[in-house]
């Protein structure tokens, strides 16, 4: 499933056309044809204006909770918060045992080792039932640190036992034009994902679409991200507004729409930040199922990061099982 | 020792070109007391269908100038026509047997349009456009623009001002006009094509032809590649059914007006001739 | 179930209260008519939803004797400001209105309800709001100061964006204070008898907008009524042909909205994307039943085979059905008839070697439908090229230099819209210059807005509507001889006249 890093580098130099140099990258990204960020927008608009009523309502509920990433990512995270995060996962809601669990705990990189523990046995793979751990790496949120912390930070989390790595690029080094460089990290993160028995953590590429600011920018970081062998692009670190939205959500799932048609490898994608309401949620569901397929709405390759989504999601769905509204002392606090 | 003057041929004025009619026919021309004057083209339907062919083919140039030298090739009409009063009083006098005062007033004024009209060309898309405040991220603006070929039947009762009162408003936005002259007054319009032929206006840009109205309007009315019928001069013919053939390709027509303040100088006559064209742009900084 | 075949989400009805039949509007009331009742269905259904009246020369001749009576007892003497205050009720109105009147539209015109609801309605509202406030500024509309308004204004509207089209015609009608007798089309009357209520709740001066529904009969004989100062009309270019011979030698002001067969050029660089999103809302919105509907689509060579593939693909996700459905992309077409011209055009396509598609979806059996439809290997001097299909159909064709395009998309008797797509601010500017149409629109297609000018080149018509131009079409330069009266004013336009200092015109009023 994941892809590995000497495919990616050789698939990265075929569509380059050589090495994979600043030049050569800036050559083929800038070629990508742009964006119009009103036409974008509006169609994001139109795509949040579908109904979704009754059992496809009651279908897409479930599947939010099943493609959730929770999170925690507080500098106050203590063990204590991560196994309150951990029970929530996996049982989100006490009173209604056909509530799917989530997909993953997303936590800081030392937090690992605590959330591990307390999954035991439901650790692991979201598409067979487990909940994988995700850890957040590379100096998150900002990514300000040497190459070599970072990957330090990296074999740490994996080491640990994350399944998944939520790396950040360097915006600095993309915005200034040095894509090489953003390349050449991603591909070494890649690297040190790798565990002893040579398998991988799944790679989730942060491009902070806030500090990115264009859509043309947003979909050039998505192409440069998913040629130097990520497994996922995600949208935001959630500590910079704006977060994820729908319209930046888009643009790169047509990225990944695109390059599915152009290699055939199906790349996931994570909005992450500021989706907090089941409303909100359905929309990505509508955009992802009409932008790339709806094959594309399971956890390997769809995610939301987020923390208060899921009691949302939990009251519209007791709204649709008991026929009346609920309240939020009817959902539990992680 | 006396000088035995040198006659002028009266030709027609098409593609900046002095043909004779096609059709080999003339009309003699008489003064007011019934001499005769001289002999004009009477234009043919081939005549005004080449007319319309020039007036076609020289739309680019012409509305793809900029309004700036629009302006001065009108304005150079103006200061060619200046250096040329005397024989224009001349006609006048001839034609319309009028005084020579009289002539040059006429004259003078012809002169004043073009001057008038010359300093609208860079400034009634100021006049006439807009920016639009839409309700959406959009950059949106109104511009007028030249319809394209105008046919022009000029007022009958004028020799040079009349004709020029017609044909100058329709040059300012970028049109190309075919314009049918004064039927008893022919002379000034032709001695006007030498006018034009000798300042800067590109050939094909005025087409001007003599002869029967009622002949040639028809086929102009009907022309499909003409784009605006102007019947200020028309009073006299079936204008009604002149109407009738330019709605089969919706041409804009203007009706016929009568008396001497016929196609007075007017913003109005500059903006009957052009188009609005709205321009959406999206606009975002990201 | 795949979650993509989303449960129905029908659009509730139950906000509709309809009268069983409705006769005409004419001086404030609903009365018998003299002529036929006739169904008014709905297209995707093709049940009945109303009986409609059918107006009569002598209900004609009604209609336009209330409306002179009330422009010569009360609108023409009604100050600007009130006039712009009921305007501004009216706008009030239909927002409070508004689902109602969308779900009757989609109801009656088979439009999807998403269009009613989002686009036609808040568009009639905006429309109303905008002349609402010109009623009382009419010496900045372009005519000199105190222009007069023109009298009984006569309205013929198509059958496309029934209630939209109604407030395009009437709100700068009666902003220049002017008074109307409209004719809604035969068969989709049913928003504007709606919107008689609403002005019979806004309290609007009886006569001052009267409503008389029938079929082609009526119209012609409204637009000809001698005692109609002026005619609007937005339909197909034959009709506009017609009114024009038929106008000609009167003094009747006319606006003519008429067919087009817009170009919708795509070049290299465009931003795909929203290219494709353009050319799908350019001709499948509303069904493609819009006279500036995209449906010539000119695609660089380079890129031809991209954009037909993506295109393709983006066609498999529209969802033609119910147009009550909250998540219906395509209704019903309008009639049967129309459906019938629809046919036959596509069916000319294919049979001069245009190659046609359609993604797959299944059409309900009763009703007037037509899949979304896209040719290829299409000719210049194909009908699909050169005809208005008036349908969710297609034609695309190549270009290889800008030049080329714009030859192309000039080389039409039609003149009203025209995009752009392409990311290259110079060209896309001077393309815009070099298109021969009233609209253009650069990296988006069919946005409205009334404060921006609407209309067409050629024979697509002339006049505009929307925007300052649309307010003038409704108004006259102050009569000569009047204290405000612009000098020198020809006879036909009007335009604000302004006299040369030299003229002789100016001579003798500056001697007076």
């Amino acid at each position: 499933m994941t892809i590995d890093t000497l495919t990616a580098g050789a698939l990265a130099r075929n569509l380059v056309g050589g090495d994979v140099t600043d030049a050569n990258l800036r050559r083929y990204l800038e070629g990508i044809p742009g964006i119009d960020a009103v036409g974008l927008e509006q169609r994001a608009a139109s795509l949040g204006t579908r109904s979704i009523k009754t059992t496809s309502k009651a279908w897409a509920l479930d599947r939010i909770i099943q493609l959730i990433d929770l999170t925690t990512l507080e500098g106050a995270d203590t063990p204590g918060k991560v196994r309150s995060l951990v029970a929530k996962a996996m049982v989100p809601d006490a009173s209604d045992p056909t509530t799917p669990r989530v997909a993953a705990v997303c936590v800081y990189g030392d937090m690992v080792g605590d959330a591990v523990t307390a999954l035991g046995a439901s650790h692991g793979d979201p598409d067979h039932g487990g909940i994988s751990v995700a850890a957040v790496a590379t100096a998150f949120p900002s990514g300000r640190a040497s190459l070599a912390v970072k990957l330090a930070d990296t074999a740490d989390a994996v080491s640990a036992g994350a399944d998944e790595i939520d790396m950040v690029i360097d915006r600095g080094a993309f915005l200034s034009g040095r894509y090489g460089l953003v390349y050449d990290q991603i591909v070494a993160v890649k690297e040190a994902c790798r565990r002893a028995d040579g398998s991988f953590a799944h790679l989730k590429v942060i491009l902070e679409t806030g500090e990115l600011n264009t859509y043309d920018n947003v979909r050039r970081a998505s192409w440069l991200s998913i040629l130097a062998g990520g497994d996922f692009i995600k949208t935001s670190t959630g500590k910079v507004a704006p977060a994820a939205t729908l319209p930046v959500t888009l643009s790169m799932l047509e990225v990944v729409r695109d390059w599915h048609r152009l290699t055939g490898q199906k790349i996931g994608v994570k909005p992450a930040g500021g989706i907090r309401s089941s409303k909100d949620a359905i929309k990505y569901l509508v955009t992802v199922a009409e932008t790339v397929g709806e094959e594309w709405l399971t956890p390997h390759l769809f995610r939301f990061g987020a923390s208060s989504l899921l009691n949302d999601v939990l009251l519209q769905r007791q709204k649709l099982t008991t026929g009346h509204y609920s309240g939020a002392d009817y959902v539990t606090i992680d | 020792m006396s000088h035995l003057a040198v006659q002028k041929t009266y030709k027609l004025y098409i593609g900046g070109a002095f043909p004779r009619s096609e059709s080999g026919y003339t009309t003699e021309v008489l003064s007011a007391s019934g001499t005769f004057l001289a002999n004009a083209a009477k234009a043919s339907r081939k005549d005004a269908r080449d007319a319309v062919v020039a007036a076609r083919s020289a739309v680019s140039k012409w509305s793809g100038a900029t309004a700036y030298n629009r302006g001065q090739v009108l304005y150079r009409i103006a200061e060619v026509l200046e250096g040329r009063r005397a024989q224009f009083v001349a006609e006048i006098v001839a034609s319309e047997n009028v005084s020579a005062a009289a002539a040059g007033t006429q004259v003078d004024e012809a002169i004043d349009r073009w001057v008038w009209y010359a300093g609208w060309c860079d400034k009634y898309t100021q006049v006439s456009g807009n920016a639009n405040p839409v309700a959406g991220p959009y950059f949106n603006i109104s511009v007028p623009e030249p319809t394209g070929v105008v046919a022009v039947v000029a007022p009958q009762d004028s020799s040079l001002l009349g004709f020029v009162s017609a044909l100058a408003p329709a040059l300012v936005s970028g049109n190309t006009v075919v314009i049918l002259a004064s039927e008893r007054f022919p002379l000034s319009a032709i001695s006007f094509a030498e006018v034009l032929a000798t300042s800067d206006v590109p050939g094909g840009v005025v087409n001007i032809l003599t002869g029967s109205a009622r002949d040639v309007a028809p086929w102009l009315a009907s022309h499909a590649d003409v784009n605006a019928l102007d019947l200020v001069g028309a009073n006299a013919l079936d204008w009604i059914s002149l109407e009738i053939a330019a709605a089969d390709t919706l041409k804009r027509v203007l009706p016929p007006e009568s008396g001497s303040d016929a196609a007075a100088p007017a913003l109005a006559r500059i903006q009957a001739f052009t188009e609005t064209k709205t321009v959406w742009h999206t606009k975002s900084l990201i | 179930m795949t979650f993509l075949e989303y449960a129905p989400a029908p659009e509730s009805t139950g906000l509709l209260n309809l009268k069983d039949s409705y006769g005409l509007f004419i001086d404030g009331e609903f009365v018998e008519a003299r002529g036929e009742s006739f169904a008014t269905i709905s297209p995707a259904t093709e049940k009945t939803i109303a009986l409609i009246s059918t107006a009569s020369d002598e209900d004609v001749d009604a209609a336009v004797a209330a409306a002179r009576r009330a422009y010569d007892s009360t609108w023409s003497r009604l100050s600007g400001r009130d006039r712009g205050k009921y305007l501004f009720r009216i706008a009030r109105l239909v927002q409070e209105r508004a689902r109602e009147l969308a779900v009757a539209e989609s109801l009656d015109n088979g439009k999807p309800i998403k269009e009613s609801r989002d686009f036609d309605i808040p568009t009639v509202a905006a429309w109303f709001f905008y002349y609402a406030g010109w009623a009382d500024k009419l010496d900045h509309a372009g005519l000199g100061a105190n222009p007069s308004s023109l009298g009984v204004a006569a309205q013929v509207i198509p059958w496309n964006f029934p209630l939209m089209m109604l407030a395009w015609k009437v709100a700068p009608a009666l902003a220049a204070g002017n008074t109307v007798v409209l004719k809604p089309a035969e068969t989709t009357s049913l928003t504007a008898l709606l919107f008689a209520e609403i002005l019979q709740q806004a309290d609007l001066p009886a006569g001052v907008v009267n409503i008389v529904t029938g079929a082609g009969a009526t119209g012609r004989t409204l637009v000809n009524h001698p005692d109609v100062n002026k005619v609007a009309f937005t339909g197909s270019t034959a009709v506009g042909r017609e009114i024009a011979r038929s106008l000609a030698g009167t003094s009747k002001k006319i606006t003519l909205e008429l067919g087009g067969k817009a170009a919708n050029i795509v070049f290299d660089d465009a931003p795909i994307d929203q290219a494709i999103e353009g050319i799908v809302n350019g001709i499948f919105f509303n069904q493609g039943q819009v006279c500036c509907a995209g449906s010539r689509l000119l695609v660089q060579e380079n890129i031809h085979d991209e954009v037909v593939a993506r295109l393709k693909e983006r066609l498999s996700t529209l969802r033609v059905g119910d147009p009550l459905d909250k998540n219906t992309d395509v209704g019903a077409i309008n009639s049967a008839a129309q459906l019938a011209r629809v046919t036959e055009l596509t069916a000319a396509g294919e049979a001069e070697g245009a190659v046609r598609w359609s993604p797959s979806c299944d059409l309900p059996s009763e009703g007037f439908w037509f899949a979304p439809t896209i040719f290829t290997n299409v000719q210049a001097s194909h009908r699909i090229a050169r005809d208005e299909i008036f349908g969710p159909v297609l034609s695309v064709l190549s270009f290889r230099t800008p030049a080329e395009a714009i030859a192309k998309a000039n080389n039409t008797p039609y003149g009203l819209s025209a995009g752009i797509w392409s990311d290259k601010g110079s060209r896309v500017l001077a393309v815009a210059d070099k298109l021969r149409a009233g609209v253009v629109w650069a990296n988006t297609f069919n946005k409205f807005d009334p404060a921006s000018p609407f209309g067409g080149y050629k024979e697509s018509g002339y006049g505009r509507e929307g925007g300052r131009p649309g307010l003038a079409a409704y108004l006259k330069p102050a009569p000569l001889g009047s204290s405000a009266a612009a000098p020198a004013t020809p006879a036909a336009p009007a335009t604000p006249a302004v006299t040369a200092p030299r003229s002789t015109s100016a001579r003798k009023k500056a001697a007076k």
